[in-house]
């Protein structure tokens, strides 16, 4: 296997969403390829990255003010007003 | 101080009886689906418009959309994907008036192989995150995600930051299941490109920067 290969196959790797026998190429390839082995590692890790640090959190106080805004123009809505 | 979020569309119990209420009229069922969404829908506005008053917008105008077309969700999908693909056009509505001179559609770069050929192949530190500090953290992730095209940076986002299915992320974008994957493997790639520079380990006695 080119490491070409290996990297197209990355994704659904990483994901464990991969047959057993492909798989066990993958593995394989990546036992002598370090190149890969740490393209593999250090994109799991930008994952979880981003996973573990969420970057857009939602201050409360914002969060407060948009839910109000929100039900207003619903409630707006509900009783055929327009939406402005 | 951070506390573990429950996945966005779990808890569908219930949450099928809230949307049945919504539907009937009943505002406190509905404000309380924006609730239990608002974050997720705000974090995936300003990940895809990169403007906080533009992700504020999106916020407003997805939750008041889905309350006034409640009656066409018919229940075959689960609520919270039927909200991010209202909130997600949203999102990009905005993108586009944002950049008029500029077409944005998830079709960008689609066509170049850029960035997914691994050029920096040096590892990371074990422990990247704890190089920096939570602020400077962040700054460097956000600047990372936003130098990505706006249709992989929304695959990611959808796919690996919210947690939904390749399926789920097909669907809601309009887009095949094998172009949501490649699009999936470019972002990673080029994302994890970008971050090795800040992220290297530091060798040889190296300078971090």
């Amino acid at each position: 296997m080119k490491c070409t290969e290996f990297l197209k196959e990355l994704t659904d790797y990483l994901d464990g969403n991969i047959h057993e026998s492909l798989r066990a190429e993958l593995d394989e390839h990546l036992h002598w390829c370090h190149e890969c082995h740490v393209v593999m590692n250090t994109t799991k890790k930008t994952i979880e990255i981003y996973r573990d640090n969420q970057i857009y959190e939602l201050p409360e106080p914002l969060r407060n003010r948009l839910h109000q805004a929100i039900m207003n123009k619903c409630r707006a809505a509900k009783h055929g007003k327009s939406n402005a | 101080m951070e506390t573990i979020q429950k996945r966005a569309g779990e808890d569908v119990s219930d949450e099928l009886a809230l949307v049945q209420a919504a539907k009937k009229g009943d505002l406190e069922a509905f404000s309380e689906l924006v609730h239990r969404y608002d974050r997720n829908i705000f974090r995936i506005a300003q990940h895809i418009t990169h403007n906080e008053e533009d992700a504020q917008d999106v916020v407003q105008d997805a939750f008041l959309k889905a309350y006034q077309n409640l009656g066409q969700f018919q229940g075959n999908s689960k609520f919270y994907t039927w909200l991010v693909r209202i909130a997600v056009n949203e999102a990009l509505m905005k993108l586009r008036k944002r950049r008029t001179e500029k077409t944005v559609s998830l079709d960008e770069d689609v066509e170049t192989e850029d960035g997914s050929i691994p050029r920096e192949v040096a590892d990371w530190s074990p422990n990247p995150e704890q190089l920096y500090g939570q602020s400077e953290l962040g700054d460097i992730l956000k600047k990372t995600i936003q130098g990505l095209p706006p249709g992989f940076r929304t695959v990611f986002v959808l796919r690996d930051v919210e947690g939904l299915s390749t399926e789920e992320t097909a669907e809601m974008l309009g887009l095949s299941v094998p172009a949501v994957k490649s699009r999936l493997l470019r972002a990673r790639l080029q994302l994890r490109e970008r971050l090795a520079k800040y992220f290297r380990s530091k060798k040889n006695g190296d300078s971090q920067r």
